[in-house]
């Protein structure tokens, strides 16, 4: 799609939007809630003309103005798509094949169905109503729905919100194996950075109506944008510092930057850093006359078993948190650290 | 994300065919209320003004109003305590009572006025009046306080037992006020229900406006005056209509707090207030409940001295069914288009249709009645006193039902599965029939029946427009009453009070959720 602009009676909700997906790649839209990821769902799907711009399947036109087309637009069920909406939204009152074999021709869709159903692993279900199923269940069926009629593109929109973390987990590798094996082009409209980077080839973040940044899920984790992308985009450590070529200098120490990030002018910036680039350790012989970069004490611990998060205080009164491995008696209150870091940092304007 | 999740209505503009449809049926619904204002127009402001002042005119307000006031305030007075102790005391077989207080909706105001007067001939006038319609419609106060007692978080009445209040004062400030809401919305359907109520006032010879306006039609000399009344008591309707919507929307439970909550725990009755409480409730239903089926029975068996025509019963039962299927069905139709823009869009238009068709709430029968005798003779004579204007009547006064029950059964199946139909290859029209329309069927079925039951048992409209020597089981027994043949009435009565069931279970069903949407929709003197 390009310079797409969508919205509701005049308010634009995306503006002058452009994203490629290649044939066959999974992406994912990833974005806080109120960013437009529903409208260009929406875009995507027919649901909702765009006020301006295109939008292309392959080389197919559907919406907006093309060579010879100059309003094109193709209703929903002439797109050729397949959508996952948010808790599968099967039909109540059709059973579970009734709802894959919907999008078939009548009289072809037995093998078909079987099949698709085989898929998922919900042969055995072919005769339950939706009702009795499973959130999982629900989903894996809503999927079958959209692959039965072979579509061009797959929308998945928030397809794995409504379930717990186990199943999410689970879940979320089954449709990605899925969908590589289909080779079918799939969007992923998600608010979880976890499940966008865990799931996508392409992460394309989206704020405000824009799209802020694409590329494959580490570099949006490890070369985010801007600042705002580097916080939505996983946990983020900022720090103030001053920025010199490649390098910086925060209440760390003396740190590498990733080139890419480096700023054109030296001078006051923000460092950010990932929690698990910080490492801890004990002061090893008393602090001499300067402290050492990075010393500092630790103000609180919360215990969580797997880890524990730190707040360390600083020499020069910031604190920031820190996560350590469990396996060991976290450091108390009170006792005196040293934070080091690992790998280069990030830097932005401050 | 909690807003995109649970989103029921499709965003974007309603598409136009659907936008059109509704227009039609608002315009159908508008149409009783404009004729009677061009009608009322054409007679110029030094006629209306005239009418207006006649001492006759300022009686017949005076008598409505009191009439209104005493009734509510009667309502009001019964229905807070009776609620309390079904909803929040000890009382001994508190389930039957729950049911017993509610029945008394299955009676229509005719069939109880009947079913007293054939008791006691010599009942008239405006107490007589007063007395029954507080019997018939106090559970419109007492169903709906019932479930706001039950519903109030007993939590905060604890609370305020902490910060020191005893327990009266504890329910008088926590308890109480929530009531309040629920009693007031109550207390305008009462009055509702009381300004409109034809059959009770008419049969016992109370110079209300429904009665003034029947009788002035049947004089048929004076139709301005007619008209004028009419639009009088469209305007005290809707300011009533008003009201009660403003308080509706405050009825909504106002808990704060998340999670399960906790049953009240009833407050132990002793031995003194337990007998006081059963005598209470034993006196009302025997003068709400025992009275008139005494009376009916007593009547029945008399009456089987004097041969009782069964075919002229079954004739008479069978009318009734098909013109209200016509008027049910005409009602459906109309609203199917204004009930899906209703559940699916919020667009300024939609809106406005929405509110128009429910004109017919404001209207009382007598009204839509006079308008459409009006109208058809000045504008469709070959359509005056027949079966489709009648049906058209129905349709007009009982569209809000099947309006409510389209929108509440559409706004019930997400949008998201008609969408989904269109990815999978359907047409709008395909995709809407295949998934939402079958899934709403049964609730806009259940909308229908209940515009048919209500419609079989309605008195004043059937009297103005059925053609000459149609009968049904309303006016049979309307006649029967009028000539003092109560005996031959009571079969009539019998068949009434049962078709009443059906939505009087309904109603006192939507009543006692208290967050219903749905209590005005289904009133039905």
């Amino acid at each position: 799609m390009s310079s797409l602009t969508a919205g509701y009676g005049g308010d634009a909700v995306l503006s002058d939007l452009d994203l490629s997906v290649p044939s066959g790649a999974v992406a994912a839209v990833l974005g806080p809630s109120g960013s437009g990821k529903t409208t260009l769902l929406r875009v995507l799907a027919g649901f909702l003309k765009p006020t301006a711009g295109t939008v292309y399947f392959g080389e197919r036109l559907v919406a907006g103005a093309g060579p010879g087309f100059p309003h094109a637009f193709v209703p929903p069920e002439k797109r050729r798509i397949g959508i996952v909406p948010q808790e599968g939204a099967l039909f109540p009152h059709l059973d579970v094949s009734a709802n894959v074999a919907f999008g078939l021709p009548r009289g072809a869709a037995a093998g078909r169905v079987a099949e698709v159903l085989e898929m998922v692993g919900m042969s055995d279900y072919a005769h339950v109503r939706p009702h009795e199923l499973s959130g999982g269940q629900q989903q894996r069926v809503a999927l079958a729905r959209a692959m039965a009629p072979r579509p061009d593109v797959i929308l998945l929109d928030e397809p794995f919100t409504a379930l717990d973390a186990a199943l999410r987990v689970r879940l979320r590798a089954e449709v990605r194996e899925l969908l590589r094996g289909l080779g079918t082009t799939a969007i992923l409209i998600t608010h979880d950075q976890e499940e966008a980077l865990s799931t996508a080839d392409l992460v394309a973040v989206l704020r405000d109506g824009r799209i802020v940044q694409v590329g494959t899920p580490l570099e949006v984790y490890d070369v985010p944008a801007d600042l705002g992308v580097a916080r939505f985009v996983g946990d983020a450590v900022e720090l103030p510092a001053v920025a010199q070529g490649e390098r910086v200098t925060c209440a760390l120490g003396d740190i590498p930057v990733h080139a890419s990030t480096s700023l054109a002018r030296d001078g006051e910036a923000t460092v950010v850093l990932r929690p698990e680039q910080l490492v801890l350790s004990c002061p090893v012989e008393p602090a001499g006359p300067a402290p050492l970069p990075g010393a500092g004490v630790v103000r609180e611990t919360s215990y969580h078993g797997h880890d524990s998060m730190l707040r360390v205080e600083l020499a020069d009164g910031t604190a920031i948190p820190v996560r350590v491995p469990g396996g060991t008696p976290p450091p108390r209150p009170g006792d005196a650290v040293v934070v080091s870091v690992t790998g280069p940092g990030r830097v932005y304007p401050a | 994300m909690a807003a995109t999740r649970t989103r029921r209505r499709a965003t974007g503009r309603p598409p136009r065919l659907l936008i059109a449809a509704g227009a039609v049926t608002a315009v159908v619904a508008l149409i009783p209320l404009v004729y009677l204002l061009v009608r009322v127009s054409e007679a110029g402001l030094q006629r209306i003004i005239e009418v207006l002042v006649r001492p006759r005119t300022l009686e017949t307000i005076g008598t409505s109003v009191s009439l209104v006031l005493v009734v509510v305030t009667a309502c009001l007075a019964i229905g807070i305590p009776t609620a309390w102790l079904v909803a929040r005391s000890t009382l001994p077989l508190r389930g039957m009572w729950l049911v017993l207080v509610a029945l008394p909706l299955a009676i229509p105001s005719y069939v109880a006025a009947y079913a007293w007067l054939a008791q006691f001939p010599s009942m008239h006038g405006f107490w007589a009046a007063a007395l029954i319609l507080t019997l018939v419609s106090s559970p419109y106060v007492v169903l709906p306080v019932t479930a706001a007692f039950r519903s109030s978080d007993p939590a905060l009445e604890e609370v305020a037992r902490s910060l020191g209040r005893g327990p009266v004062r504890a329910f008088a400030t926590t308890t109480l006020p929530q009531a309040w809401p629920a009693a007031a919305g109550g207390a305008l359907l009462v009055a509702l229900y009381v300004l409109s109520d034809f059959g009770a006032v008419a049969l016992l010879r109370v110079d209300a406006f429904t009665r003034v306006i029947y009788a002035s039609y049947r004089a048929s000399f004076d139709r301005v005056s007619a008209a004028v009344l009419a639009l009088v008591l469209v305007g005290l309707a809707a300011l009533l209509v008003y009201a009660e919507r403003r308080v509706r929307g405050r009825t909504r439970r106002w808990r704060v707090a998340t999670g399960t909550q906790r049953a009240a725990i009833p407050v132990t009755l002793g031995a003194g207030a337990r007998l006081g409480a059963l005598a209470w409730l034993t006196g009302l239903t025997i003068l709400a409940l025992g009275v008139p089926l005494v009376s009916l029975v007593l009547r029945m068996l008399e009456g089987s001295r004097t041969p009782l025509d069964p075919l002229e019963l079954l004739t008479a039962a069978l009318t009734s069914l098909g013109v209200a299927l016509a008027g049910a069905v005409l009602a459906v139709l109309l609203a199917l288009p204004v009930g899906i823009l209703a559940a699916r869009y919020r667009t300024r238009s939609v809106r406005a249709i929405e509110t128009v068709s429910y004109t017919g709430h404001a209207l009382p029968a007598v009204v839509v009645g006079l308008s459409l005798v009006f109208l058809t003779l000045a504008v469709f004579p070959a359509a005056y006193q027949t079966i489709f204007i009648l049906a058209f009547a129905y349709a007009v006064l009982f569209l809000p039902k099947a309006i409510g029950a389209t929108r509440s059964a559409t706004a019930s199946v997400s949008p998201v599965l008609e969408q989904t139909a269109r990815t999978l290859g359907r047409g709008p029209l395909r995709a809407w029939a295949e998934t939402t329309f079958r899934l709403t069927l049964p609730g806009i079925a259940a909308g229908g029946l209940l515009v048919l039951l209500t419609a079989m048992k309605e008195l004043p409209a059937t009297l103005m427009l059925r053609p000459t020597g149609l009968d049904t089981l309303a006016t049979e027994l309307w006649s029967r009453t009028e000539i003092a043949a109560y005996g031959s009435a009571a079969p009539y009565a019998i068949a009434l009070v049962v078709l009443a069931a059906g939505p009087a279970w309904l109603l006192s069903r939507a009543m006692t959720r208290a967050d219903t949407d749905t209590s005005a929709d289904t009133v039905a003197p």
